[in-house]
């Protein structure tokens, strides 16, 4: 198996309490778990989206595959080199390789900075000589369709679709080989989200880019991912071929998030499955498998035991003690 | 309401005549320009502008009104005041903003640093500032003059090292603020490191109002130094101050008010005229408070 | 509780607002007539830069010190609400009009437990502070937040986003409005969460008798929620109609694109999603033809030269398109 990049059972906590706190309060295990045990490997060539609701951990396994958070057990390995562990300095050269754009479209962009300067700093951040800054700049642009006019902008002076294909831009430079996006279609129109999403595909088929795409819009889902994976308090609930995984959700979490994003016809027949609650604070894990207390086929087992996670297909994984 | 946020084409307008405009709508800014403009002007043309060598003694006519002779009268060794309030000026305005400069890229690089470095930096540096800040700036200036002696560079010296601390505290609070920006964390993911992020990213966006914090410091690093040349431990005569022109006042105010109306009002004026300008140019600058998009 | 006399308990006809920006005049609004019928629900429509926002902000005079109202008239229970009073209207704002603001996170006063702002917001009632105390209780209640009684102490920050949105519609509805003007308000919330409280607020609704106004652009949401729809676009009022009228027999083609490029609507995996090339048009110095003519795949010659009227397709359903114009003019 060569994948581009395989994690392995990668936990990442983060303290809540002090240890002077800690002490007071007798809590021998002061740490929030974000994300347990978690492991996906990506090909080269592929795009997998993690999807969930908010808190569910995605961010962060993001951030720890880019390297700005270090996970406390596991390991990340990216064309078979070990990232885990490796200090800021050892990182370096994989940040031209996989690349990261932010959910805030314009928030990304450092403000008082023109949109060339933007673009072409992963070079001068790499220290890549001979460069002709200017024609890059318009190279890059090109690529994702903006007019070399929007080189002298700044980010307030672009709209939330421009702004995006800008960071996409960026996120081209060093031609890298996996780039991580995070809600790439967040906070844009509906009549423009094809846009950014065509432009990821077009880059896919051109350059074998990878794409590791972080979203809670499912409908978007089923046309940008080959796989998918999707998160629950920080695990993989379920997590194999997209298309199939829409035709034949396995797993209770699953189906209510297809419910909720429903086709737009008011004919519709409304789906049984409606999730209620919300995602539990990652301070007050539920105990047993961990979704019982918002699962409509909740039993008892579930209450007690944590689920194993079992191939219920060909590379199609669950965690459920009784899939759909 | 950002309704302008799809247009493609935007009407290029002259900076320079927008913000002339603004000024023009708030009539206590555009006095605070005019005294400033008049101030610094004086300053610079001072050599051309003074009637007589501030430090020329003529005791024959010591501490007279103010006449043709004498703009501003003259003081108890026959010195012409007005050219010695000029001087004073020049002087003032070169202390201020000599310290002033020394002290923000000191308070900008420390603040940086401490913002953005690891905790035990920031631990260090806060206790630096608080310490040096917890002392009162005249008893501070005191125990520097015992040590140094009294003259300009000791003023410039009290001042550096007592403001630093001020914008140190402005700075790092602004960075800590800004280091969890999304930005910050784009340029982190992109393998850049901290002094880039410190100085390319960082500090352009903190040093607009650190700018104009300091701007209206001005007017306050004037008084000080007024305040120190009139006890005695700034600024030595012969060379004329406003805050020993003050002192004189003080001791002949008997034989004439003029000598201490004429220290007094330019620092009054100084002092207004940086605060109207520099209040202006922070609501210039703050965009939230515009009443145009 | 409604007024019965009047059918509609808003009604705004040829409403025209302008922001004063140093580049000229924005015309934010142009000639906005739409109409919430008594105890029904009517989505507005729209994307980024349509103007819905400052419809609803028009109506509360909630609005940027810049802007201008420079036409038309806003009917609330049959009264021109423009011409009110500031006293008036702050009478009527949180009594029979509410709002419900789009950020969970900002809309609720940081300082304060819930139980003082929701017996605060009672201000008007007689009834007693224990009285007041238990409708704030059988409102969370209703809204769904359990454990009510006791979480009343609370402060906004012990609760996540979702919690405060009901809180938020909790107390909008307090004070049983003619008409809750809804502003996004499950934009920054997951899809399970809007669908809960979206449902929430249909049986509210129905127990309230009273009309919503529920701005959005989340057409899945229009679909399942909503009897009417209103269609904005840079400005314009550009197809209103009921919601099938809207979803399935879509007139103008801004509509039928806006409801192409949906994703949730196309089942086949596609890598070239439909999307609406261009951008809308500067609203300061704005085509004169029809709004829409730059972008639309049907334009033709006249589309350029002058703006087309509403046009009736069916007595529930009209739109501002010449493609329509047999159907006659209003």
């Amino acid at each position: 198996m060569n994948a581009l990049l395989q994690v392995e059972n990668i936990l990442i906590r983060f303290r809540s309490k002090n240890r002077i706190q800690a002490l007071l309060d007798r809590d021998r295990d002061p740490f929030i778990d974000a994300v347990c045990g978690v492991s996906l490997d990506i090909q080269k060539g592929e795009t997998l989206a993690l999807v969930g609701e908010s808190g569910a951990g995605k961010t962060t396994l993001a951030r720890s595959i880019i390297g700005l958070v270090t996970p406390q057990e596991g390991s990340i390995r990216f064309q078979g080199q070990e990232l885990c562990g490796l200090s800021d300095r050892a990182f370096k050269p994989f940040h031209r390789d996989i690349a990261m754009m932010f959910q805030d479209p314009i928030g990304c962009l450092s403000p008082r900075l023109t949109v060339r300067y933007l673009i072409t700093e992963p070079f001068k951040i790499h220290k890549v000589r001979n460069i002709d800054v200017r024609a890059e700049a318009k190279r890059l642009l090109e690529m994702v369709g903006l007019s070399e006019s929007f080189a002298d902008r700044y980010p307030h002076q672009l709209s939330g679709g421009q702004a995006r294909r800008v960071g996409v831009a960026r996120a081209l430079a060093l031609s890298p080989k996996l780039i991580v996006a995070d809600e790439p279609t967040a906070g844009l129109d509906v009549s423009v989200q094809g846009e950014v999403l065509n432009l990821l595909a077009k880059l896919q088929d051109e350059t074998q880019v990878s794409f590791l795409i972080i979203t809670h819009n499912l409908s978007i889902v089923r046309h940008i991912s080959d796989r998918m994976a999707i998160m629950y308090l920080g695990r993989f609930v379920e997590q194999g071929e997209t298309g199939e995984i829409f035709a034949h959700p396995h797993h209770p979490y699953t189906k209510g998030l297809l419910a909720a994003n429903p086709n737009p016809d008011p004919d519709k027949p409304k789906d049984q499955i409606e999730l209620q609650g919300e995602i539990p604070s990652l301070m007050t894990r539920p105990g047993g498998c961990e979704f019982h207390t918002r699962c409509p086929f909740v039993q008892d087992l579930c209450r007690i035991d944590a689920p194993p996670v079992t191939e219920v297909e060909s590379e199609h994984w669950i965690s459920c003690h009784y899939p759909l | 309401m950002d309704m302008t946020n799809n247009f493609t084409a935007r009407v290029k307008r002259s900076k320079f005549l927008s913000l002339l405009s603004r000024f023009a709508r708030d009539p206590l800014g555009l006095f605070g320009l005019i005294l400033v403009v008049l101030m610094v002007s004086s300053a610079v043309l001072a050599n051309w502008i003074i009637p007589y060598d501030p430090i020329a003694l003529d005791i024959l006519h010591r501490l007279e009104p103010p006449s043709m002779a004498h703009i501003m009268g003259t003081d108890q060794l026959g010195r012409d005041v007005f050219s010695r309030v000029i001087m004073g000026g020049r002087i003032a305005l070169k202390v201020a903003l000599v310290s002033i400069s020394l002290a923000l890229s000191c308070g900008l690089v420390l603040g940086l640093i401490a913002g953005y470095g690891p905790p035990w930096v920031d631990r260090l540096m806060i206790i630096l500032f608080d310490t040096i800040r917890s002392f009162p700036t005249i008893i501070f200036a005191l125990a520097i003059v015992t040590l140094v002696g009294p003259s300009m560079n000791t003023v410039i010296l009290v001042v550096i090292i007592t403001t630093i601390p001020v914008y140190g505290r402005i700075v790092r609070a602004q960075t800590q603020s800004m280091k969890n920006n999304e930005f910050i964390l784009a340029e982190r993911a992109m393998g850049a490191g901290m002094p880039r992020i410190l100085f390319v990213h960082l500090l352009p966006n903190i040093i607009g109002p650190l700018l104009i914090i300091a701007s209206m410091d001005i007017p306050a690093v004037v008084t000080i130094e007024a305040g120190l040349s009139f006890l005695g431990v700034g600024i030595r005569p012969p060379t004329p101050s406003w805050g020993s022109i003050l002192n004189d006042g003080y001791s002949f105010i008997r034989n004439t008010p003029w000598l201490i109306i004429s220290g007094g009002i330019p620092l009054i004026l100084t002092t207004l005229g940086f605060t109207f300008l520099g209040e202006s140019l922070r609501d210039i600058f703050d965009p939230k408070l515009r009443k145009d998009i | 509780m409604t007024n019965s006399i009047h059918a509609s308990v808003l009604d705004i006809r040829n409403l025209s607002v302008e922001f004063a920006t140093n580049r000229g005049r924005l015309k934010a609004l142009r000639d906005v007539t739409l109409t919430v019928p008594n105890e029904k629900i009517v989505g507005l429509v729209g994307e980024s830069g349509c103007g819905k926002s400052t419809v609803i902000f028009s109506i509360l005079n909630l609005m940027a010190e810049n802007a201008v109202i420079t036409g038309g008239e806003i009917n609330f229970e049959g009264r021109d609400i423009l011409k009110l009073s500031s006293s008036q209207l702050r009478d009527l704002r949180g009594d029979r009009i509410s709002m419900v603001f789009q950020d969970p996170m900002t809309s609720l006063n940081p300082v304060l437990s819930i139980d003082t702002q929701m017996i605060d917001i009672q201000f008007r009632s007689s009834i007693s502070k224990a009285e007041k105390r238990q409708r704030a209780v059988d409102m969370l209640t209703h809204v769904g937040i359990p454990d009510a009684a006791h979480r009343l102490k609370s402060y906004p920050h012990h609760f996540s986003g979702g919690m405060r949105q009901r809180i938020s519609i909790a107390m909008a509805l307090l004070a049983k409005p003619a008409l809750l003007l809804a502003d996004e308000p499950t934009t920054a919330l997951d899809a399970t969460l809007e669908a809960q409280i979206v449902h929430r607020l249909r049986q509210l609704q129905k127990d309230l008798s009273c009309s919503i106004l529920f701005v959005s652009h989340h057409l899945g949401l229009i679909a399942e929620f909503c009897d009417q729809v209103v269609v904005m676009y840079a400005g314009e009022v550009v197809e209103a109609g009921d919601v099938r009228d809207i979803f399935h027999r879509a007139g103008h083609p801004y509509t039928q694109a806006l409801l192409e490029c949906d994703p949730a609507r196309i089942e086949e995996k596609t890598r070239n999603l439909p999307t609406i090339p261009g951008d809308i048009p500067d609203l300061v110095d704005f085509p004169s033809g029809c709004i829409f003519e730059n972008r639309c795949s049907k334009r033709f010659e006249k589309c350029r030269i002058s703006p087309p009227l509403r046009y009736r397709i069916s007595p529930t359903h009209t739109a501002s398109c010449f493609l329509l114009a047999e159907g006659g003019a209003i």
